[in-house]
């Protein structure tokens, strides 16, 4: 329930953890990766907003009624995401097989 | 009063759910663009003040935490304490927006606020211009939201100071904390979007 109080120490915990991973997110910046820079950044913001919504926001002591609209904005998002992409990075490829013409430039 | 309080979180996440795909459409067109034009995204991304950009995730995060204090005073019934939180809520949030005012300045004085005035050299120069176009989207908008936020750490911090709040009456307080802690969650993805897409390669 949201009356639930919780001590200072939890508080300065996840503020602690958020400024590792922020401290993280920068370093790892400026480190080759590959293709995985991108990814790892993401997981990190995604650990990042998951910690805030748990104990900031108090939805890990929230009704299970809150916690799926919480889980339903976020899965609307991946299915804008994920249907947009299929479209656009799909365009290009013939029936074939081969790889025709990409459209995506200008 | 348990089924009020209740309704009130459930209708404030119902608000926050519509403001995911509010901000979700601007992370759609980036998302794309980013595949569609990965050498322009690395390069517009360079222009970026990483230092600044750093120093304004710690500033937000850092008035997420004194948010929280807010909440957990006020549900204490600590009416003096949830205002002087407010107010240090309010003071970070002031020291973000100057600081990315004076982000904006300078790219005022670059001449790299797309539209006529634009002006960038180099073969990638129109795609980086998409890139600055949502830059400007994505974060004004983010101060947009930051700017209501003062508002109504504005008027909660008052109603504070008039002694409203009680261990069972503290929704306000709560609601604000909540769609404060939803900006911030939206820098925190800003950030590493938008300042570290490529700082490996010194590109441009």
């Amino acid at each position: 329930m949201s009356g639930h109080v919780s001590p200072k120490s939890m508080y300065f915990t996840i503020f602690g953890a958020l400024m590792f991973f922020t401290a993280l997110t920068v370093g790892v910046a400026f480190v080759d990766l590959g293709h995985l820079n991108f990814p790892v950044a993401l997981a990190i913001a995604i650990t990042k907003a998951t910690l805030v919504i748990l104990f900031f926001m108090h939805v890990i002591h929230s009704s299970r009624l809150t916690k799926l609209i919480v889980a339903t904005g976020f899965f609307f998002l991946l299915i804008l995401f994920g249907l947009t992409m299929t479209d656009y990075l799909t365009r290009g490829i013939q029936p074939n097989g081969q790889k025709g013409s990409m459209i995506t430039q200008h | 009063m348990v089924q009020q309080k209740e309704s009130v979180t459930l209708g404030m996440w119902v608000f926050l759910a519509q403001e995911v795909m509010f901000f979700g459409g601007l992370f759609m067109a980036y998302l794309l663009y980013r595949v569609w034009y990965p050498a322009a995204w690395a390069e517009g991304s360079q222009e970026l003040d990483v230092m600044l950009g750093g120093i304004n995730t710690v500033v937000l995060i850092g008035s997420s935490l004194t948010m929280a204090f807010a909440v957990r005073c006020a549900q204490l019934g600590q009416n003096k304490a949830t205002r002087n939180w407010l107010l240090l809520t309010l003071v970070l949030g002031l020291v973000f927006v100057v600081i990315k005012g004076f982000e904006y300045y300078h790219k005022f004085e670059m001449h790299h606020i797309p539209g006529a005035d634009f002006v960038f050299h180099g073969p990638n120069a129109d795609q980086i211009q998409i890139f600055l176009s949502l830059y400007f989207m994505m974060t004004g908008l983010h101060a947009l939201h930051m700017l209501i936020g003062f508002g109504i750490l504005a008027w909660i911090a008052g109603m504070a100071h008039k002694g409203r709040f009680s261990p069972e009456y503290y929704s306000h307080v709560e609601m604000a904390g909540l769609y404060w802690h939803f900006v911030d969650i939206v820098w925190i993805f800003l950030f590493p979007l938008l300042y570290l897409v490529d700082r490996v390669h010194h590109v441009g």
